[in-house]
């Protein structure tokens, strides 16, 4: 039996089981979506395919299978498969470094519910975000047609515009907490509000960093490319943007990565600044370690849930940006606030230390 | 559970060769059920129903390009905030040297910062970051009608 050491089979299970969890939060994200805008917009939305069609997202995904592939003539091949291959890989990779949970204590181990706690792991989130940028831009380079270039370009454009903000809106909130570890982060949340007794479990990064979680939420939806930023695929002018020339499974790839995209950022957000897998009054409640991973398990997803369906929200209400206003609001407000929330983080973290 | 950073990066490995499997799986599962049969109307590229004209490998707007190289400055100058901002506010460092290391980092970093500053501010007045905004047309036409005429004919039919 000992081909594995315990510990790697762990691993492997922990890593199986997140890679499960964000393809079917994704998967169902598409129908929550179609559900959403159909509440907001007085519909009934989609209901053939199982009750409230509960089975729609399955269908959708063996339409992806069974649909005939087409690959331009004039495209380049190579790099037309590469794109929504990369596109996915890096809204995959990224969920290695969110703690789910605090440890379970089973058969006598003790096993931490994140597939790794590196100490860099807000870089690492960075990086990995930074690669996404490629997805697109070789996808919409290799199609070889005018709406796809356009949409590429914009992308690209978007997308390292708001990424300075973004980081800038990280570093300061590594000088509040001085780890880079989320791991680490989400335990730091856990303790008393301002020092207050009564706000137990509430020492959330958001109330620490209000302008920074703004500006992070912000760029996070220009990242995602979803409404009010998805001018990438704008369908008005640019037909698809630069899945345009998509079909089949690749098409697919696309679509949901950026779905995979939601709900590792809508993770991050509430790890790096609505306390993660802490809940309120934990030590009150005088539970099992186990029992109180499990509730907190439930409230990181309830978290997240609660940011996807905030995305949504977003996106069947408020309009799309033109280029030149968002431009000027990526490069000419989030960048100099985001200085300005710096230096006012240092200033006060050296005053009241 | 080994605790160096070595296998704590191999788990990342894994992750990462774990998300290419199944890129790859997907990919290969999708080429063997689905139909296959191009055909030359269907390998011409999308634009509108038009037969497409010329090729879109050559140039677009410079624009694109300056922008890019200032996030690049940018990135790299955020890549050196990075550790300085895990060690400022160090408690440690701070009570060893009585409070000046965290005074002397902060305006250390706010000369790199501002340095940083005055690189978005150069752009910025030379106008690299504004976009071509829309204007609405302005019509220079002068009609030979005189306005008047036509308020006549407004009040005329107001009065009715």
């Amino acid at each position: 039996m000992e081909i594995l050491p315990i510990e790697v089979i762990d691993k492997l299970v922990i890593i199986v089981a997140v890679f499960g969890i964000s393809l079917v939060i994704a998967m169902y994200s598409t129908l929550a979506e179609r559900k959403v805008s159909a509440f907001l917009q007085d519909r009934i939305g989609p209901n053939r395919a199982g009750i409230f069609g509960i089975f729609q997202p399955l269908a959708d995904g063996v339409k992806f299978f069974m649909k005939e592939e087409i690959i331009p003539a004039t495209a380049d091949k190579g790099l037309f498969i590469l794109g929504p291959s990369l596109s996915m890989l890096t809204a995959c990779m990224t969920s290695a470094v969110i703690p789910w949970g605090d440890t379970l204590e089973l058969f006598g181990r003790v096993i931490p519910l994140q597939v790794t706690d590196i100490n860099i792991a807000v870089l690492y989130v960075f990086a990995v975000v930074s690669i996404g940028v490629y997805g697109i831009m070789i996808g919409g380079w290799a199609s070889n047609n005018k709406f796809s270039l356009l949409g590429a370009l914009r992308a690209s454009s978007q997308m390292i515009s708001y990424e300075i903000a973004m980081g800038l809106s990280i570093v300061a909130l590594i000088m509040t907490t001085g780890t880079m570890s989320i791991g680490e982060i989400v335990y730091q949340q856990g303790g008393e509000l301002y020092g207050i007794g009564a706000l137990d479990g509430f020492a959330w990064n958001v109330f620490y960093q209000p302008l920074g979680f703004l500006i992070f939420m912000i760029c996070a939806f220009a990242e995602c490319n979803r409404t009010p930023f998805d001018l990438p695929e704008c369908e008005a002018e640019l037909v698809g943007g630069y899945h345009t020339e998509y079909s089949s499974m690749k098409l697919g790839f696309y679509l949901f990565a950026e779905y995979i995209n939601m709900f590792i950022s809508s993770a991050i957000m509430s790890a790096l600044y609505f306390g993660g897998f802490n809940f309120p009054f934990i030590d009150k409640l005088d539970l099992s370690h186990n029992w109180e991973t499990i509730i907190g398990v439930g409230f990181f997803f309830t978290k997240i849930i609660a940011f996807i369906f905030f995305f949504m929200w977003i996106r069947w209400t408020l309009p799309r940006f033109r280029y030149d206003q968002l431009m000027r609001l990526g490069w000419k407000i989030l960048i100099p606030l985001s200085i300005l929330n710096i230096i006012i983080t240092g200033l006060v973290l050296l005053l009241t230390l | 559970m080994v605790n160096s950073q070595l296998s704590e990066f191999g788990i990342v490995l894994l992750f990462i060769i774990g998300a290419i499997a199944f890129v790859l799986i997907t990919l290969t599962v999708s080429r063997f059920i689905r139909p296959n049969r191009p055909n030359y109307e269907k390998l011409t590229s999308y634009e509108c129903g038009e037969e497409s004209v010329g090729n879109v490998w050559s140039q677009f707007n410079a624009r694109f390009y300056i922008i890019a190289l200032i996030f690049i400055l940018f990135e790299v100058e955020i890549l050196f905030i990075f550790p300085w901002a895990t060690v400022f506010g160090d408690e440690k460092k701070i009570a060893g040297t009585d409070g000046l290391w965290g005074w002397f980092s902060l305006t250390e970093m706010f000369i790199f910062i501002s340095i940083l500053i005055l690189g978005l501010a150069y752009a910025w007045g030379k106008g690299f970051l504004d976009w071509i905004k829309p204007e609405p047309e302005v019509k220079d036409y002068q009609s030979p009608v005189p306005k008047s005429l036509y308020e006549a004919l407004n009040q005329k039919y107001l009065k009715k």
